[in-house]
């Protein structure tokens, strides 16, 4: 078996030097009622060639986005990344190697891991951010967790304009530990709804920008209120690209920024593995959860990077850790990194212009169709439209003719009587003639 | 200036407790990263944790000697945790305390009852 | 206060004379990227845009940042050079054994990389309907049949995304579970050798824990379990086998003593490479268990992650399973997004979207490649590999627990270094100079200066030895009172010990124009 070096002889070898007479020997602590006496009913070993032909099958089952005209985004963002960091996430060393525990012969993952915090705290104003969180959600939710710590209060408000899957992990999470989550209703524009609900036992507002209908929008006027009443400000992001051209978290008065970094060096892979990220205020440092890597020096006086306030983690502080993260998303952060090292600033903000010339260039085209109307005030590379009936079967039906009309919102909440809301998504990889294929589809499906 | 077992020692000025930890404690941390410092005016009693002292490795608590309300905490701490190694029973305070009962102190060690207990260990 | 033992050197004594070269042959010293010029830069070329849509944000009044985030482009030669001179900073499995306990180090099979990025898996959008990623659920209901096959379960909740996760999604749903019986429970079982991370997700559930004490065998005491059981008790947290490598020869007793309390038995699935094939935690009582992708199905470790925790579920926690759910509905299959239907009872959802695809197609194209026959192979051989470094080692390195075989991993204490001035830090820096990655050093908690060493399947036994040979010349240099090899160590790594302490008290978290570059 190709991955399993081991040959008989050396199993004899082996046995003979441990004093045993067979491998049985070696599993006597195991009950006899529990030992299985032979392969469970599962097919037997394959070979590269027949496992590549099965997983090909499966994989030629689903319609990729670039197969045709594909307009879905939120939460998930199809954006070209160069072959370069590909390339670079498949070297032995970044892909084979462990969480850097052993410093001294990890300085390739950690200066890494500090050009990434750097990155994160340079794109969100915030200066402190962290080596990486599972995804964009889990970060949401850990962030209302640190709140409730900071603050010791025990209810997080999450505005009308969260996606809704990032407000029911952050529910999950919350809930268990007796901190309420109050989530207001799914309203296209009303992130400020938040501050009539404030009050003195509010521990956070978690609001979003651009939010789950694409809407942009300034939080200033929130972040005071909050601040007013001793609340901390938590801003999500699911569109890291927005970062090149949007207010900053930071700029808008966030105590907190958390964001999926996914739109940044990693492709859509159907949900994941995705990347987190999440920055704080200097003060907050020290309660954020998750890996943090941090700058120093050798016995020689060079300088190195180390894992840093540890004392923080579960590895530690057990069950008085800020969070009991044990992995973060490292290869997922060095695909971040690499990418954003190409783009740099000026590369992000191009592209980020870029993305919302496409949008509009969509806008303009389906604003065109009769029955239609955009109910998205102001949006970057995202915008939500209202259809004339439920936007999930002409979905389906577009799908049928291999146009990947969006994602309507009932999908991600059918509780929110937003039937016939659709949200669509424009980015560097749309043509003008996937827009086109799209608008006459919809044209049609509509009159029809 | 009076100890406990767990390394903590107590200086009182009327009704007032200076609380610290020892230099035998300092030596077992190595080298002090953070200090976690009640708020003034948290109420303490005795047994309870009062404070954390982080190593790199490692938190451990700090729990209170005596019962009473916290009056001070060395802020200078935050910026400068090594001043718990170079100087744990003077510099290196940790926090004032109002005593409820000073006569709870009584029950603690003199120091050449905790040299003895530290030959013990 | 409760002196940690855990406290040791974490600042070296500066060296006098440093190297007057900073690098050596090709490991030289490598800028951060803010010393590499490109402050105006990009090595990505855009497509242009129409002369009327360059700038256009007009509709954006007062809404963009003031300025373009302040960070470098480097041109794809300039980058792809850092990137890669960074990485040859790094140890990894592909260059010698990674004997790290309880990580399970093995090898990542190319495959699988080639296979998770084929379009039809890594470019589809977690949303697009349901008819055009059929192969997708396809591939993650085939996954789950081969854990639930592997582990005697009944059920698995696929989405958490790492171990810790999916700890914290089993305990939800015996929250979930107790609560639904109107029997809600206030405190967790767990032993003094449990991972950090156990204890830790024990109190995000929501719960006190409570610890059970060790026998001198090195595992669970049933009389102390027994003792600490009662119904407050929502679950025994039990890793097995446990975190000192050794099977829990009374599992069973402890899944039959937890569930007469009402309590559920939580297994920490992390060394699962030791048992598959050859036992299923469902026929020893377990009621729910994670597994770490990335440890027993090999997806790779990236320096820290992703990794992908899904969770088996016993019957009674099975309707708790968080969303989404894989159905099957007429015409394929489907997901069951949404607290309805089959799925009234989940617990709610851990995460966005459906999980770790990226990890599922990587961890089946592993299980079909060895298969049932192979996948008790590995099982066989980790096993051997462990038990053969620690013959190998006995003789010279004290072991805590030395009667009996161990399972995949063999534990030492430092006993065996006492009186020499050598401590299992500096022996694990010192490993260093001769070319492999430390073992797990002081970990599990309860034995002194522990060193966890687990081999894996994938080692050759020419490897082994080549390590062991090693092990056994460091071991004889410190009899021969050798120390600054010891202390001093690493010599030849990319840097020196670093001062942890100057991390911790003065953390440096990002790049600023102050820095050197």
């Amino acid at each position: 078996m190709r991955y399993l070096p081991l040959t008989h002889d050396d199993r004899r070898q082996m046995l003979g030097l441990i004093g045993a007479d067979s491998i049985d020997d070696l599993f006597v602590d195991v009950p006899v009622s529990a030992r299985l006496p032979g392969p469970l009913d599962l097919p037997s070993h394959e070979g590269e060639l027949a496992v590549e032909r099965a997983l090909s099958a499966m994989a030629a089952r689903n319609r990729p986005a670039g197969a045709g005209p594909f307009f879905c985004g939120a939460g998930a963002y199809r954006h070209h990344v160069p072959a370069s960091v590909d390339h670079l996430i498949q070297r032995s060393e970044f892909l084979t190697s462990y969480t850097p525990y052993q410093p001294e012969i990890a300085q390739g993952t950690l200066q890494v891991l500090f050009e990434f915090q750097s990155q994160v705290a340079a794109l969100t104003g915030l200066p402190a951010a962290n080596a990486s969180m599972y995804d964009g959600s889990t970060s949401c939710a850990e962030a209302v967790m640190m709140a409730a710590r900071v603050t010791q209060r025990r209810k997080a408000i999450l505005s009308g304009g969260l996606h809704p899957h990032y407000a029911q992990a952050t529910h999950t999470l919350a809930h268990s530990s007796g901190v309420a989550t109050e989530r207001l209703l799914a309203e296209v524009d009303g992130e400020s709804a938040v501050i009539s609900v404030l009050d003195s036992e509010t521990a956070c507002v978690v609001v979003q920008n651009p939010n789950v209908f694409g809407t942009v929008s300034e939080f200033t006027a929130i972040a005071q209120a909050a601040h007013a009443v001793g609340a901390l400000l938590i801003v999500v992001t699911t569109e890291a690209v927005s970062f090149g051209l949007m207010k900053s978290p930071a700029e808008m008065g966030a105590d907190i920024a958390v964001a999926e970094g996914q739109s940044i060096g990693n492709g859509l892979n159907f949900g994941g593995p995705y990347v987190g990220l999440f920055a704080c205020r200097e003060s907050l440092m020290r309660q954020m959860p998750g890996r943090l890597c941090g700058q120093t020096v050798d016995a020689e006086g060079r300088r190195g990077f180390v894992l840093t306030l540890s004392t923080r983690e579960q590895h530690i502080r057990r069950d008085k850790a800020t969070s009991n993260i044990c992995t973060n998303s490292g290869l997922c952060a060095l695909a971040f990194s690499a990418h954003m090292t190409l783009l740099g600033g000026t590369g992000l903000e191009a592209l980020a212009r870029l993305n919302h010339a496409r949008a509009r260039a969509l806008r303009a085209a389906l604003v065109e169709i009769p029955g239609l109307e955009v109910v998205t005030p102001r949006m970057f590379n995202e915008f939500a439209v209202r259809l004339p009936r439920a936007a999930a079967s002409v979905v389906d039906a577009l799908a049928a003719k291999d146009v990947l009309a969006g994602v309507p919102f009932s999908r991600l909440d059918p509780s929110a009587g937003m039937d016939r809301v659709l949200l669509v998504c424009a980015t560097e990889m749309t043509t003008e003639a996937d827009i086109a294929d799209f608008a006459r589809a919809l044209r049609a499906e509509i009159a029809a | 200036m009076r100890f406990t077992k767990d390394h903590e020692w107590v200086a009182l000025e009327g009704d007032t407790a200076t609380i610290g930890i020892t230099a035998y404690a300092t030596d077992q941390l190595g080298d002090v990263v953070f200090v976690d410092l009640p708020a003034v005016g948290q109420d303490v009693k005795a047994g309870e944790a009062l404070a954390v002292v982080e190593s790199v490795k490692a938190a451990s608590d700090v729990f209170a000697p005596i019962s009473g309300v916290v009056t001070a905490a060395n802020a200078a701490l935050s910026g400068a945790p090594e001043t718990v190694n170079q100087s744990p029973e003077a510099d290196g305070w940790f926090v004032k305390v109002k005593l409820a009962d000073p006569g709870e102190i009584d029950a603690l060690m003199d120091r050449r009852a905790y040299e003895a207990f530290l030959v013990t260990l | 206060m409760s002196l940690s033992s855990v406290g040791r050197e974490t600042r070296p004594m500066p060296i006098a004379k440093p190297a007057s070269h900073p690098g050596r042959g090709l490991l030289q010293e490598e800028p951060l990227i803010f010393g590499l010029g490109g402050w105006r830069k990009t090595g990505v070329d855009l497509p242009q845009l129409p002369p009327d849509a360059a700038s256009d944000a007009s509709d954006l009044a007062g809404l963009t940042r003031a300025e373009r985030p302040s960070l470098p482009g480097l041109s794809e030669p300039e980058a792809l050079r850092h990137y890669v001179r960074l990485s040859q900073k790094n140890h990894a499995i592909d260059l010698a054994i990674y004997p790290l306990g309880s990580c399970t180090m093995k090898h990542n099979p190319r495959l699988c990389e080639k296979l998770a990025r084929l379009p039809g898996f890594s470019d589809i959008h977690p949303l697009q309907p349901i008819a055009t990623v059929q192969g997708a659920l396809a591939l993650m209901s085939e996954l789950a049949h081969w854990l639930k096959t592997l582990t005697g379960m009944p059920a698995v909740a696929l989405s958490p995304k790492a171990g810790a996760h999916g700890e914290l999604c089993g305990l939800l749903a015996m929250r979930a579970a107790h609560e639904a019986r109107g029997d809600a429970r206030k405190t967790v079982l767990a032993p003094t050798s449990a991972h950090g991370t156990n204890p830790a997700t024990a109190a995000l559930a929501g719960y006190q824990v409570v610890e059970i004490a060790q026998t001198i065998d090195g595992r669970v005491d049933l009389a102390d379990l027994a003792a600490k059981l009662n119904r407050d008790v929502a679950a025994v947290m039990v890793t097995n086998p446990n975190t000192c490598g050794l099977f829990e020869r009374d599992v069973i007793e402890i899944a039959r003593l937890t569930h007469a309390a009402g309590a559920y038995f939580y297994c920490d699935g992390a060394n699962f490479n030791a048992i598959v094939g050859r036992v299923r935690p469902g026929d020893l009582g377990v009621d729910a268990m994670h597994i770490n992708l990335h440890k027993t199905f090999s997806t790779p470790h990236g320096g820290g992650g992703p990794g992908a925790g899904p969770v088996v579920l016993s019957e009674a926690l099975a309707p708790f399973a968080p969303t989404p759910w894989i159905v099957q509905d007429g015409s394929g299959w489907a997901l069951a997004e949404h607290a309805e239907g089959p799925a009234q009872a989940a617990l709610g959802r851990m995460c966005a979207f459906h999980g770790q695809m990226g990890m599922y197609v990587r961890a089946l194209a592993y299980m079909m490649s060895h298969g049932s026959d192979g996948l008790r192979q590995v099982a066989e051989d980790a096993v051997l590999n462990a038990n053969y470094v620690k013959a190998r080692l006995q003789a010279v390195m004290s072991a805590p627990f030395p009667r009996g075989p161990c399972m995949h991993e063999a534990l030492f204490d430092d006993e065996w270094l006492a009186g020499t001035g050598v401590t299992t830090l500096d022996f694990a820096k010192a490993m260093i100079d001769v070319g492999f990655h430390p073992m797990t050093m002081y970990f599990p908690l309860v034995v002194h200066g522990a060193m966890l060493i687990e081999p894996t399947e994938t080692e050759p036994k020419r490897e082994l030895d080549r390590f062991c040979d090693a092990l056994l010349e460091l071991a004889a240099a410190v009899r021969d009172g050798d120390t600054e090899r010891f202390t001093g160590a690493p010599f030849h790594a990319p840097v020196r010990r670093l001062d942890e302490t100057m991390a911790a008290r003065r953390p440096h978290l990002r790049w600023t124009p102050e820095d050197r570059l």
